[in-house]
């Protein structure tokens, strides 16, 4: 049967979550955010100009990050991390200490259920990396440890304990997340339908991993999470949560870890220009039709029993398969390794004892 | 994106009757049911006369009907497979099918669902299996597909079945039932999304739909338990065929949709008592399961019929052995294809 869990209040977990939010112009979002975030330690990582101060509303307790400490800290790894895109809160996860991380974009505000209720978008995401999974079996009612709900009939007993649940993906109401040529196509979209679900993306397939919205959990996953090389001097924008979220599908399909997408809404108030995207993303258009294959067909050896090496390996695979695509992916894959040892040098402990249970 | 509105005359509405007064059940349908044709097969067990109200263009098919135009046959239509029987005489691209103890559901607006409207929707708008939708099915109004969703597989593949949900009783086991017995689907999930190529999932035969020209002959009465009974709970031949219809629908290239539409299921039968009998489906799923996810069906089975007889193969070879249901289950695989050939060659 699902969970017994369910009924019991979600728990805050306010020592073990880190909110990590990019930005490069304020932080003025958090005030409507702060009855659901004020008790949590938030990581600022701040972009572009180092020299700007960045205001924190009074009452949160923070770190922010602007890339004078990203080079300090990092020294010449530093290469990894993006400049001028948002790609550069992955420095976010790298730094935290805690097992979960929530990451937020700073246009996302508090969502209204049917109800109209407030949305707690941190409590939902709790719940879904608190329960398990169900990768390998389709479950047709969605979340069978989501309350009211359970495992249909048909459903083999055998494979309801689930599988840890690493990721949860959250959706947005308002401005979806649409690419440059939809967003020119239909400018006057608005995503209003509230699908009331929570549902595991199955071993084997691919998603498009928004990074608005997501929530995941550090210790299973975390340096899977590397949103790749984007913003200034790169020839690419706007994929990097799309690169992080097909290694880490990859990766957790390995390690026997479940991808969650649903609930959480938020609301998501800019549009942003759609000639300024179709730039960022147009390489990345064609990219993706060589991606995709790579992605699908990738398989990692037995001896991968680490998020690190799996990403180690995935690495020299983008660099045999996709480097004839374009040298960027050459760089991405030299890039890959080392916000790996980045990380292990930044985590120590957790390289060496960081074997995923199976 | 949107296809040529489907022709009435396309669509057969198929109810296998396993209870005989079924004047609200039709009355209640009326608004959506009234356009197309049906097929009502009544349950060979079944000894009352058939009650149903006037002002539908329908055919009814009894044990004789069944008797006469099957022929001798070891496949059973009894109970829930009586309505197999239907999808078999049927001569239209469309079916859809629902148990006679569903009523028209009402959504998050209290608007009553049209389910036939809905799921003639998800079957002639593209599936999406290779590649997961965020938003869902990005056909529907008001979605799309987003960033980040390689644009070469947006045309999508046909939709060859549609599976829709339950409000109410919902299509639980008898043990998770029985367990929790005061348990209802309340939940409206206005979403309607493909089911990704190799996932496989249960396919519940309540509230379902199919392209019988691409997949008619892959949904099969075959795999009956020793107690079989009336209620949902003490059956598993849905989930077996169903769960065929996967595989196969993977191997076409075809898609296979769930989620809307609801239909509100009647609180009927007992759980506690269907346990009883419906532990054998349960321990059987269990080998079901792990077999179907190794299954590969040769390149040269390119129809239907050629995937279920390949199926049927493989089941006896590495199932039969382990319990005879499953031998017998290849047997009927086998013969439901034979039938439904000799079925396709005869006259309109």
């Amino acid at each position: 049967m699902a969970a017994e869990s369910r009924s019991s209040p979600t728990p805050l977990l306010k020592d073990q979550l880190d909110i990590v939010i990019p930005t490069i112009r304020n932080l003025d979002f958090l005030e409507m955010w702060r009855p659901f975030f004020q008790q949590y330690h938030l990581i600022i990582v701040q972009d572009g100009d180092p020299s700007k101060t960045i205001k924190v509303p009074e009452g949160f307790d923070y770190e922010l990050y602007n890339r004078n400490d990203i080079n300090r800290i990092l020294g010449p790894k530093a290469s990894c991390i993006s400049f001028k895109d948002s790609a550069c809160r992955c420095f976010g996860y790298m730094v935290s200490k805690k097992k979960y991380i929530y990451t937020i974009d700073d246009d996302c505000f508090v969502a209204k259920d049917p109800s109209g209720k407030d949305i707690n978008a941190l409590e939902q995401h709790i719940k879904n990396l608190l329960s398990p999974s169900t990768p390998l079996f389709f479950n047709t009612l969605y979340d069978p440890y989501r309350e009211g709900a359970d495992f249909v009939r048909g459903y083999p007993f055998s494979l309801r304990d689930g599988a840890p649940t690493a990721v949860s993906h959250g959706l947005w109401l308002n401005i979806p997340d649409y690419d440059a040529p939809t967003q020119l196509v239909k400018p006057l979209e608005r995503n209003t339908r509230y699908v009331d679900a929570v549902m595991t993306i199955p071993k084997g397939t691919l998603f498009p991993m928004c990074g608005m919205n997501l929530a995941f959990d550090r210790e299973l996953i975390g340096p899977a999470m590397y949103f790749g090389l984007m913003g200034d001097g790169q020839p690419i924008g706007r994929y990097d949560d799309m690169w992080a979220g097909w290694c880490t599908k990859v990766i957790c399909d390995h390690l026997g870890l479940g991808v969650k997408t649903g609930l959480p809404y938020i609301w998501h108030s800019k549009a942003s220009n759609p000639f300024v995207n179709l730039k960022k993303e147009y390489k990345g258009i064609f990219w993706q039709e060589e991606l995709i294959p790579f992605f699908q067909q990738a398989t990692l050896s037995k001896d991968c029993t680490t998020v690190q090496k799996c990403y180690i390996e995935l690495s020299k695979q983008v660099k045999a398969k996709l480097g004839k695509v374009d040298d960027y992916f050459n760089k991405l894959a030299d890039a890959m390794v080392t916000w790996i040892e980045a990380w292990d040098e930044l985590n120590p402990a957790a390289a060496t004892s960081n074997e995923a249970s199976k | 994106m949107s296809q040529a509105p489907i022709k009435d005359n396309e669509v057969d509405i198929v109810i296998g009757a396993l209870r005989s007064d079924l004047s609200s059940f039709f009355n209640e349908w009326r608004a959506y049911f009234s356009r197309f044709h049906l097929i009502i097969v009544k349950d060979p067990d079944l000894k009352e006369e058939l009650k149903i109200p006037d002002g539908f263009s329908l055919n009814v098919y009894t044990k004789n009907d069944i008797d006469r135009i099957v022929g001798s046959t070891s496949i059973s239509f009894s109970g829930y497979s009586c309505r197999y029987f239907g999808f078999l005489v049927s001569k239209k691209k469309y079916i859809i099918s629902i148990d006679d103890d569903c009523h028209p559901a009402k959504d998050n607006k209290g608007n009553f669902v049209d389910a036939v409207a809905q799921h003639i929707e998800n079957l002639t708008t593209p599936a999406t299996p290779f590649f997961f939708n965020t938003l869902y099915d990005p056909y529907r109004d008001g979605a799309d597909f987003v960033r980040g969703y390689p644009f070469s597989l947006r045309n999508g593949v046909n939709c060859a079945l549609s599976c829709g949900l339950w409000l109410n009783l919902a299509d639980l086991d008898a043990p998770t039932q029985a367990l929790k017995p005061s348990e209802r689907n309340n939940r409206y999930v206005d979403a309607v999304l493909t089911v990704p190529t190799a996932a496989l999932l249960p396919v519940s035969g309540i509230n379902i739909a199919f392209d019988r020209e691409a997949v008619g002959p892959a949904l099969f009465p075959a795999l009956r338990l020793a107690e079989e009974g009336k209620v949902r709970w003490e059956t598993i031949e849905d989930i077996w065929s169903g769960m065929c219809v996967k595989v196969i629908c993977d191997h076409l290239g075809l898609g296979v949709k769930t989620g809307l539409p609801y239909v509100w299921r009647t609180d009927r039968g007992d759980a506690i008592e269907s346990l009883k009998k419906e532990w054998e489906g349960v321990k059987l799923m269990e080998e079901v399961v792990p077999f179907l996810q190794s299954t590969m069906l040769p390149v040269t089975a390119a129809t239907a019929e050629d995937c279920v007889v390949e199926m049927a193969k493989t089941v006896k070879q590495q199932l039969g052995s382990s319990n005879p249901v499953f031998g017998h289950a290849a047997d009927s695989m086998l013969e439901w294809v034979r039938i439904w050939k000799t079925m396709g060659s005869r006259p309109s």
